[in-house]
């Protein structure tokens, strides 16, 4: 489904702002939270903010909407932090969690509310709902909502004010695979329009079609930053390469001083080359049942950055395990 | 305006949910029931309806009657805005709506204001129903058993605005009670057990304990009803009703509670971190 805002609205667009969180730290008590989160989010592109659960992606997100107070940094919106913003809902437009809802109150009033206290007119209500498809559902109370119907709503308010940036935490979260592609297309484009969009997920595979740029956050330490066609260009693709007599395939690759794996479907070469692996099953006369490049392991890259065995070199000053700084490291939970 | 979208904001919150109608229709009952009984009842006994040697209760002399009755609303009735003052805030965490509504007002004192407000013209709403719950059938009662109303007289007047007051008053302090406790339940469950069982015990005891009644005259229920300036606790506690403190002591004391429990709520609760 695209997106097409009224004319007037696509005359007078919204502006784009840069996110900046600033040697952002934040405790709790002895547990760091977030650790020296220094990262920067461009307009125009969608960004994902990724990481396990319990990395620190909603903290992050909290203190850059001013909910929560950063221990150490500062975190800014066009350079200015969120409660210095002279129109906030103009401005930003966040939603932090899917059940932020008076169950008693229907979802046009829920937004009703919010849109006064913006001082924004009550129409932005039924265009709000509407962009989100929820217009035929504005008059029910939200306590029967289901939770895509309320990721919706949360999505609604987002867009009340029109806002050049959106930060939208786990918003798949309860999706089903139709509300899901809608999401795409949505969030897309948005960023078209030039609009800053930060999205955050536990699930690399879920935001993978949709995001250009991605932050990777660790224990609350930003692992990588950069773009999402960066993280999977790597020398890590493997080929798989299977035959019918795997003894004789195995004796070629082992003559060659290849290192391979064997798996059910045959054998994992990393770093291969297709073309000089077909190579030496030609030359051994081997018939071979699969030859293929596999794809980028993005999972298991995401995986790697998250438990600290690959480091990035996206990001700026050293990779954690040769930061010097293991105080707080002492009282991280693990 | 911040402070104006916010308080107009809060009313919104209040409008489209059914606690208000849910609370008004049950103050309404209560107190106009409440009203009714007592004033058929006194209203017969200083009649002579009923012969004053069938009873061995007090009778309020007649020009007693329609302070009384009246002060039923703040007497018995303070709990309402009290609890609606509560709610106000406690919804909030209850729900989890903070997050959305400091994204809306991210100064959070302007958000505690807009509550404020919002809790004052919920007080004089409800302050209004619950006049007229016990004014309407109070009155109408009196007049049928030939007591003088006294609603020509702008002493009752004058009383009316303070019970108005008082509701204001008390809505206030429920906006701290709620703001400091965030707890829904706990704060409902407090605010009822303080209300209906701890200060009535306390002020009980006062009546028949000398060194009580010194601190009791500044409990807030005490408070309220010298602000008010009439009330059926008072008046059958025995002849002393022109003791405790006077009217405008008891409503600068009522806005002492309610300023002092904001005070401590901003301090304490509204400026934390909003997980």
């Amino acid at each position: 489904m695209e997106v097409t805002p009224p004319a007037e609205e696509r005359a007078a667009m919204p502006e784009g702002h840069v996110l900046e969180f600033i040697d952002v730290t934040k405790r709790f008590g002895a547990v760091s939270a977030v650790d020296g989160l220094t990262a920067r989010v461009e307009p125009g592109t969608v960004t994902g903010f990724l990481g396990p659960n319990g990395a620190g992606k909603t903290t992050s997100l909290r203190i850059l909407l001013g909910l929560v107070g950063a221990t150490s940094g500062r975190a800014t919106i066009g350079g200015k932090r969120y409660a210095e913003l002279p129109r906030p809902l103009q401005t930003v437009g966040a939603a932090l969690e899917a059940s932020s809802f008076h169950p008693g109150r229907t979802a046009a009033n829920h937004l009703k509310v919010y849109a006064q206290a913006a001082g924004l007119p009550t129409t932005r209500v039924d265009e709000a709902l509407g962009l989100v498809g929820l217009a035929d559902a504005a008059g029910r109370k939200t306590g029967g909502f289901s939770l895509g119907m309320r990721q919706r709503l949360g999505l609604a308010y987002t867009l009340l004010g029109d806002p050049g940036v959106l930060v939208l935490d786990e918003p798949a979260n309860g999706l089903d695979p139709e509300g899901i592609k809608w999401l795409r297309g949505f969030l897309g484009a948005l960023a078209r329009e030039g609009r800053t969009v930060l999205v955050s997920s536990h699930m690399l595979a879920e935001v993978q079609q949709t995001v250009s740029s991605v932050l990777v956050l660790s224990r609350g330490r930003l692992v990588y930053q950069g773009d999402m066609a960066d993280l999977t260009q790597t020398d890590d693709q493997a080929v798989i390469i299977d035959a019918p007599d795997r003894a004789a395939l195995a004796r070629a690759l082992d003559a060659a001083g290849y290192d391979y794996e064997a798996l059910r479907t045959g054998f994992t070469v990393r770093g291969g080359d297709p073309v000089a692996l077909g190579a030496i099953a030609a030359a051994a006369g081997i018939a071979l049942s699969n030859l293929q490049r596999r794809g980028p392991a993005l999972e298991e890259l995401f995986l790697a950055l998250v438990d600290g065995t690959r480091t990035h070199a996206s990001v700026a000053g050293a990779p954690p395990e040769s930061e010097p700084n293991s105080t707080t490291e002492a009282g991280e939970p693990r | 305006m911040s402070l104006a979208r916010a308080s107009r904001s809060e009313l919104t919150k209040q409008f489209t949910t059914s606690m208000w109608w849910i609370l008004a229709i049950v103050l309404v009952a209560y107190l106009g029931a409440t009203a009714a009984g007592l004033a058929a009842t006194f209203g017969a006994l200083a009649s002579g309806a009923i012969d004053q040697g069938a009873v061995n209760g007090p009778a309020l002399p007649a020009d007693l009657l329609p302070p009384v009755i009246y002060s039923l609303a703040t007497a018995m009735g303070y709990v309402f805005p009290l609890l609606l003052g509560t709610l106000l805030v406690t919804n909030e965490f209850r729900h989890k709506t903070l997050t959305p509504t400091f994204l809306a007002t991210p100064r959070r004192g302007a958000a505690l204001v807009g509550k404020v407000v919002a809790g004052a013209v919920m007080g004089i709403l409800f302050g209004a129903l619950a006049i007229v719950a016990t004014v309407g059938p109070g009155a109408g009662l009196l007049a049928a058993f030939d007591i003088d109303t006294r609603l020509g007289d702008s002493d009752t007047w004058a009383m009316l605005g303070r019970m108005l007051i008082a509701f204001v008053l008390w809505s206030l302090i429920g906006v701290g009670v709620g703001t400091l406790v965030r707890n829904q339940v706990a704060a409902v469950v407090g605010v009822l057990a303080f209300t209906q069982f701890v200060e009535p015990i306390l002020r009980t005891v006062a009546a028949f304990v000398d060194g009580v009644s010194d601190v009791a005259e500044y409990l807030p229920g005490a408070a309220s009803d010298a602000l008010v300036g009439a009330s059926i606790y008072t008046s059958l506690a025995g002849p002393d009703t022109s003791g405790g403190l006077p009217w405008w002591a008891g409503g600068l004391l009522l806005l002492g509670y309610a300023v002092a429990l904001l005070v401590l709520g901003w301090l304490f609760s509204w400026r934390r971190d909003v997980t």
